[in-house]
């Protein structure tokens, strides 16, 4: 399972602890997080559905090319970061 | 008479309270700290407390609290349906493959209203890109008002301070609360009669010096910075437009512009008072090009008249360098009209007691000021 965890900034909004996730893409694992904390979705997607502006994805040290569908591949055993970015402030 | 304000900042929702010995105001409480308050809403009908944020990295979020303050729970925000599109070139065609829309997105909650004592759980919502949304549950849900959206005048609205149009004022007619007057940055006064089945366009005799000489009286293009409503005498609008102030004593049927008010007619902030319609306050700058105060002192100008003639009100406010701008959400008036609250981009915040005669500061350095608002 990948590992996908959030930074500390937004723990200070919702809470969204480290977890290990099954998933093919950053899209499959992240829905998978949203299945059990819905309201964290709204934090890291927009209305849309595409990773928010201010907003970034590692994956296994990587930020992620799709940021609309988020259909970059996830291994079983990838590192999955989400950040905020510096772009925002 | 409000005893509290509460101002949302660039850096969280403060509340000010008249200090009980009553000779000033102290800040009392700090919510949100380090989050962007874009818009607060008092709910005069049940006491609830709207506050929309606007995290710079995870989006808006809209949050109510039902006991004063002590606890805040994450409500809805207004989400663009499937389909809704932003971006469209009214003179293009729609194969142009330089005119394709982008979907539609919530950029920002630009004003919060109550639906009147009419509507007990109903809430209002204007934001940018330049829709407006209702809410039957206070704000557990939201609702595009598609009526208004889908009107094809939208398409030549445009951002006027911001990348994008949006919706900053909402007037609920006291009289009959399903008359709602909307006022758009830039896209003029729309007016439903029917709740929001239907829209009208009512800027009529308004003037736009930033279009072509042919297009500038052009009612929806127009830039009402602010519009109030007098709950007395609800035929009566002012609004602090791009363009000087103007003002409407036939229910927004037309309106008249109010020239040679010193020191400036710029500015985006307008209160009416409570109880008497020809009485109004505004904060002027020296012009768009150069959004200052005039000569680096900050006034308020006040007519009791109609705006046959302005006081320049002066006592307790900075009258050298200056640089205060007070914005649209800036100011207001409490329920006596005689406690008026002004919070600037500089972050000032002052105080009347006397309907502008004179001004206590409650501080000079908190965060940008979005909106000031009393409490109960």
């Amino acid at each position: 399972m990948a590992h996908v965890c959030f930074t500390p900034h937004l723990e200070k909004h919702v809470d969204c602890p480290a977890q290990d996730i099954d998933g093919a893409t950053v899209r499959e694992s992240l829905d998978a997080v949203f299945a059990k904390n819905a309201r964290l979705r709204g934090y890291i997607l927009d209305d849309r559905g595409r990773l928010r502006q201010h907003v970034v994805i590692f994956v296994d040290g990587k930020p992620i090319v799709d940021r609309e569908r988020l259909s970059d591949s996830v291994t079983a055993t990838s590192e999955i970061y989400v950040m905020q970015a510096l772009s925002g402030g | 008479m409000s005893n509290r304000i509460y101002a949302g900042t660039r850096k969280g929702l403060f509340t000010i309270d008249r200090s009980a010995a009553g000779n000033g105001w102290d800040i009392t409480n700090v919510d949100f700290l380090g989050v962007p308050v874009t818009m607060f809403l008092r709910d005069e009908r049940d006491g609830s407390l709207y506050a929309s944020l606007n995290h710079g990295h995870f989006g808006n979020k809209l949050h109510r609290s039902s006991d004063d303050g002590k606890n805040w729970e994450e409500c809805a925000v207004p989400v663009y349906p499937e389909g809704a599109e932003i971006g469209r070139h009214p003179f293009s065609d729609e194969n142009d493959p330089l005119n394709q829309p982008k979907p539609a997105s919530l950029s920002e909650i630009w004003a919060l209203e109550t639906g009147g004592p009419s509507h007990p759980d109903l809430l209002w919502a204007g934001t940018i890109p330049g829709g407006l949304f209702r809410s039957s549950d206070r704000g557990t849900s939201w609702e595009l008002v598609e009526s208004l959206w889908d009107r094809p005048e939208r398409l030549h609205w445009f951002g006027g301070g911001k990348d994008l149009p949006g919706i900053h004022s909402i007037c609920v007619d006291p009289r009959d609360n399903n008359r709602v007057a909307v006022a758009i940055s830039c896209g003029g006064i729309w007016i439903t009669e029917d709740g929001g089945e239907t829209w009208n366009c009512r800027a009529d005799g308004m003037r736009a010096e930033y279009l072509p000489p042919d297009t500038a009286n052009d009612p929806n293009l127009q830039d009402p910075h602010c519009l109030v409503q007098s709950p007395t005498n609800p035929d009566c609008y002012w609004v602090q437009h791009h363009n000087g102030i103007f003002r409407s004593t036939d229910n927004s049927a037309s309106w008249q512009e109010l020239q040679n008010v010193l020191p400036s007619t710029f500015g985006f902030a307008v209160a009416v008072h409570p109880h008497d319609a020809d009485t109004a306050w505004f904060v002027p700058a020296v012009n768009d090009e150069n959004r200052v105060p005039v000569d680096g002192a900050v006034v308020v100008t006040r007519t009791r008249d109609g705006g046959a003639s302005f006081d320049v009100l002066r006592e307790g406010l900075p009258q050298q360098h200056a640089y205060d701008i007070v914005f649209r959400h800036g100011l207001d008036i409490d329920e006596t009209g005689d406690r008026l609250a002004v919070g600037s981009s500089t972050g000032s915040l002052w105080v009347t007691e006397n309907g502008g005669d004179a001004w206590s500061t409650v501080s000079t350095h908190l965060p940008q000021v979005y909106c000031v608002r009393f409490g109960k």
